[in-house]
């Protein structure tokens, strides 16, 4: 048990895909040198995985890579792929791409006892050795099978035969194989059975009436890495983008660098403000001044010579600026400072991973030292519950890993008291909440705010009224009595108290 | 492999792929020899090592050997596997088994 060959590198050298947090599910890559399939549903995205495995290393890498296509013609693949970015007729040109098309062709063709695939193996090594590929593709395999339907056995053995010779010359191997099902058997025909040392499933699933695509490792050979599904999205120019759960890494600093949260007397009342990599939740219902606090937000950042973001899910570009003005804030005139952003848009415009990924770029592109997003509880009808809690996940983690404040409101359901969904995903999240409820004190109905939970603070613990005029919030006194702001409004008159 | 015989009628011109030495080509040449026998002028077979000319499996998209294929025609006719049928592989062929004109 001394030879050579025994001898098993303890750390397996990682070849990137290109599909960044994908590449950080699997400890950094594709173990190099080994074989992995890629099973998915027709529509899954195979095609695009593994054309990006070959793009990432021709472009950043400098690792030629052989397409060996069993399905579509070299040809459709170069249309197909087109839209993602990929110069795939280039990089034929500069002999960094080599096709190996064994896809059908037009012929008469009759199997008669026993054969090798031979020739398919010398096709792929002269492509290999052609332009010295690190990388290569086989897609898909099941088509293989089709073309050698009475043979079942041979391909398996024939295939097994490929696998090894590839894995001979060093290639790290991407095979892709199509499932039946969502959630069934890995591949048709059991091919992972026999050559897989790690095993990929794409997903393309329909959860009330959306399409929702994830990713998941399910096997690693001799490796650890993150179980469970990851959403992914499919973004022209780019290509495939897994959207990382957080979870991941729960690695941020917390600072305890305060920044105004634009409103004096609230300030007060966290004593100091929120920290700088902390996300702010505020709840309430309709009307009761949620979207005020996000303007305070916003411009006691810009006052502060800070930059500001602010994602609209609700009200229009024009009806946020109108609501600003009438509370003494010139959206415009920030904007033309280059102190604020604002970025509306209907949140069934996109599905949940692509607005996360437009928030992240929005972020890498403007740099802002805050972030409002108004409100949580418009994404979240557009999306089935697992999804939008992942979506917070993320969310969050990118918001603190960028050191950034957020602050995102919730539309409670009820007018009066009560919960909403996102309360619940969200609430353990963030840093802190805010609420704002209506509160009735004998026959007047008033606003009143209260500090919740403040992570890592002393915070005031009051429900405090409030009043909206021209000039914005102005926090007054605490309540007497006990308003119930969970539940019922009901307070009695002052002069019972 | 000269294809300069003299005949009257040109004759079919078929392409036996292989893959080096082994087994199964070696019987797929045996049966090259017992096809050329049963046919005379009228059949020539070129051999093709695809280990030595991998560029020509290529272009021909073989994936399968041995493959005998006559890619005179569209679409292509491709044999795969076991030749030692005669009748059966003249058959696909469009020739006829006769005897060979004396």
């Amino acid at each position: 048990m001394t030879t050579a060959e025994e001898i098993v590198d303890p750390v397996l050298e990682r070849v990137k895909t290109g599909i960044e947090a994908f590449d950080d599910l699997v400890m950094g890559g594709l173990p190099r040198g080994r074989t992995t399939i890629v099973g998915g549903t027709p529509g899954s995205g195979k095609t695009v995985f593994a054309t990006q495995f070959l793009a990432h290393g021709i472009t950043d890498l400098d690792e030629p890579g052989v397409f060996v296509t069993f399905e579509e013609p070299s040809a459709d693949i170069e249309v197909n792929m087109a839209s993602f970015g990929w110069d795939i007729r280039g990089w034929q040109n500069a002999k960094k791409l080599a096709f190996v098309d064994a896809s059908p062709r037009d012929q008469d063709e009759l199997v008669v006892g026993e054969f090798d695939l031979a020739g398919l193996l010398a096709r792929i090594l002269h492509a290999v050795q052609g332009i010295g590929a690190k990388r290569i593709v086989l897609d898909s395999l099941t088509q293989l099978f089709h073309h050698f339907v009475a043979d079942q056995n041979a391909i398996r053995r024939e295939l097994l035969r490929v696998a090894s010779a590839l894995k001979r010359e060093g290639l790290t191997v991407l095979m892709t194989a199509e499932r039946n099902s969502e959630y069934g058997d890995i591949s048709r025909h059991r091919i992972e059975e026999f050559v897989a040392d790690n095993v990929v499933i794409l997903r393309n699933a329909l959860d009330r009436e959306r399409r929702r695509r994830t990713i998941e490792v399910l096997k690693m050979r001799g490796s650890r890495h993150v179980e469970g599904e990851v959403p992914i999205t499919l973004v022209s120019g780019e290509g495939m983008v897994a959207v990382p759960l957080s979870s991941l890494r729960l690695e941020q600093q917390s600072s305890t660098k305060r920044v105004t949260s634009g409103n004096a007397e609230l300030d007060r009342m966290t004593s100091g403000g929120f920290f700088r990599d902390s996300v702010t939740l505020v709840s309430g219902a309709t009307g009761t001044g949620k979207t005020l606090l996000v303007t305070n937000f916003l411009a006691g950042g810009a006052a502060a010579g800070e930059r500001a973001l602010l994602i609209g899910y609700e009200e229009s570009r024009g009806q946020l600026f109108r609501n600003a003005k009438s509370w003494g804030v010139d959206f415009e005139a920030l904007e033309a400072e280059g102190r604020l952003k604002v970025v509306c848009l209907y949140p069934e415009a996109q599905s949940l991973p692509d607005h996360l990924l437009m928030i992240r770029e929005l972020v890498e592109e403007f740099k802002p030292d805050r972030l409002a997003i108004d409100s949580l509880s418009a994404l979240e009808r557009i999306a089935p519950e697992t999804g939008f809690r992942e979506f917070l996940i993320s969310l969050t983690s990118f918001i603190k890993k960028h050191e950034i404040a957020g602050l995102c409101t919730a539309t409670d359901k009820s007018l009066v008291g009560g919960q909403s969904v996102s309360e619940q995903h969200i609430s353990t999240l963030t840093d802190s909440i805010i609420l704002l409820r209506y509160i009735q004190q004998a026959q007047f109905m008033h606003r009143g705010l209260m500090v919740l939970k403040m992570r890592g603070s002393e915070h005031d613990k009051q429900i405090r009224r409030f009043t909206i005029d021209g000039d914005g919030m102005h926090l007054g006194d605490a309540f007497e009595g006990s308003p119930d702001i969970f539940s019922d409004s009901v307070l009695p008159g002052p002069a019972t108290a | 492999m000269d294809p300069v015989q003299s005949g009257a009628r040109p004759p079919l011109g078929l392409r036996l792929y292989v893959a080096g030495d082994t087994p199964g080509a070696r019987r797929a040449i045996e049966s090259r020899e017992r096809l050329l026998d049963a046919c005379g002028n009228r059949l020539d077979i070129e051999v093709i090592d695809i280990l030595a000319r991998p560029d020509a499996a290529e272009a021909a998209g073989i994936l399968a050997t041995p493959t005998l294929a006559d890619e005179a025609i569209q679409p292509p006719r491709r044999l795969i596997g076991d030749f030692s049928n005669i009748a059966q592989v003249l058959d696909f062929f469009g020739l006829r088994k006769e005897d060979t004109p004396s």
